[in-house]
């Protein structure tokens, strides 16, 4: 009888931490890992896997949508909604985005955003599967948390002349 | 005289102590109350009011107060003739209640100008997308205007209507089998 009490005991405050866990995660901050070269140098700079960085993800943007040029956000992608990316957006709805390797200028539409990768050399982006849905944008990266020595903001950044707002 | 002051101090921390400790006693129930809902709206399904013309005749023009769950959504158990809420590709605030028409492979006909002309185009529904449309298709704004939506747009698929009281009940698949929508589908 006694052991039962305590293991009940123990299950609901087990229940309680996830309820309020979850709560936070989906609403405030989470952790993630960056996989893969992508977003090389910002993340991943050295190509060894057993490195993968862990980085901060602020979900309170998500109350509002607003974005500005040059955040880097996490998705879920266009064509598998299981996968989750990590890109930086270069272009807002309005915007005039000129598509990587070819002369052709492209609008983002409404209430979509245009997504690179910082490493153009690796990069599964717009530029192959198009404009992203800012409705799929689940949070903005804010900080790199792990490795220790590389702790700190993420900065935003803008490439020269691929965007013009006309 | 100093020794008094101390024992003095000494209570009033304890009385503040005890005060933090009635509060958090208070607010940690109210908080764990707030997290549960989030949860179960989070996970497993909500309320949505809708209204607006586009799912004429199925739900009202007024506004109805029907449930959503999220967890046939979540594991992909939906299916073409669902109802589902879909938030919206060109504005990421709202979110749009639509019939599902076609999964990834499937491919749709639809009516281009419903109303002016009968052109009707057909297309395959690319991977991770879904085509959505409202059951009156003269007036709604769906896939056949913004085209395809990414699956992950999904919120939830509605199963149970609650408001208006007369029509309280399920609205499963084919549940209501509307004349405009068979109208959209090619006849030649």
């Amino acid at each position: 009888m006694g052991t039962q009490n305590i293991l009940w005991s123990y299950s609901k405050k087990i229940f309680t931490c996830g309820l309020i866990g979850l709560t936070i995660s989906d609403r405030y901050a989470s952790l993630a890992a960056v996989r893969g070269a992508s977003m090389s140098p910002t993340f991943n700079p050295s190509t060894s896997s057993l490195l993968d960085d862990y980085v901060l993800v602020e979900k309170l943007c998500l109350s509002t949508y607003k974005f500005s040029h040059g955040d880097v956000v996490v998705f879920s992608s266009p064509q598998n909604h299981k996968e989750r990316h990590i890109k930086r957006i270069i272009g807002l709805p309005g915007d005039w985005v000129g598509i990587r390797h070819s002369s052709d200028v492209f609008r983002v539409p409404q209430g979509h955003c245009w997504v690179e990768g910082d490493n153009p050399a690796s990069s599964m982006d717009s530029n192959t599967f198009g404009p992203v849905p800012l409705g799929l944008v689940q949070g903005r990266v804010t900080h790199i948390v792990w490795p220790p020595q590389r702790l700190g903001a993420v900065e935003k950044r803008v490439p020269e002349g691929r965007v013009s707002s006309l | 005289m100093a020794l008094r002051n101390g024992v003095r101090e000494i209570l009033s921390i304890i009385k503040e102590k005890s005060l933090v400790r009635e509060a958090w006693d208070k607010i940690f129930p109210l908080a764990k109350f707030a997290c549960s809902l989030h949860v179960i709206h989070k996970y497993l399904g909500l309320i949505v009011l809708t209204y607006g013309p586009s799912m004429l005749p199925t739900l009202s023009l007024t506004g109805d107060l029907v449930l959503a769950e999220r967890i046939s959504t979540r594991f992909g158990l939906v299916g073409p003739g669902d109802i589902v809420v879909v938030r919206s590709p060109q504005n990421p605030r709202i979110v749009v209640t639509k019939r599902l028409i076609g999964l990834e492979g499937d491919s749709v006909t639809y009516v281009v100008e419903p109303g002016k002309s009968d052109r009707s185009e057909t297309i395959v529904v690319p991977k991770g997308h879904i085509w959505v449309e409202g059951d009156n298709i003269y007036v709604s704004n769906d896939s056949r205007k913004f085209g395809p939506v990414p699956y992950g747009l999904l919120q939830g698929k509605i199963f149970w209507r609650i408001w208006p009281p007369k029509d309280f009940g399920s609205l499963r698949r084919n549940s209501t089998k509307d004349p405009i929508f068979d109208k959209g589908l090619p006849s030649a």
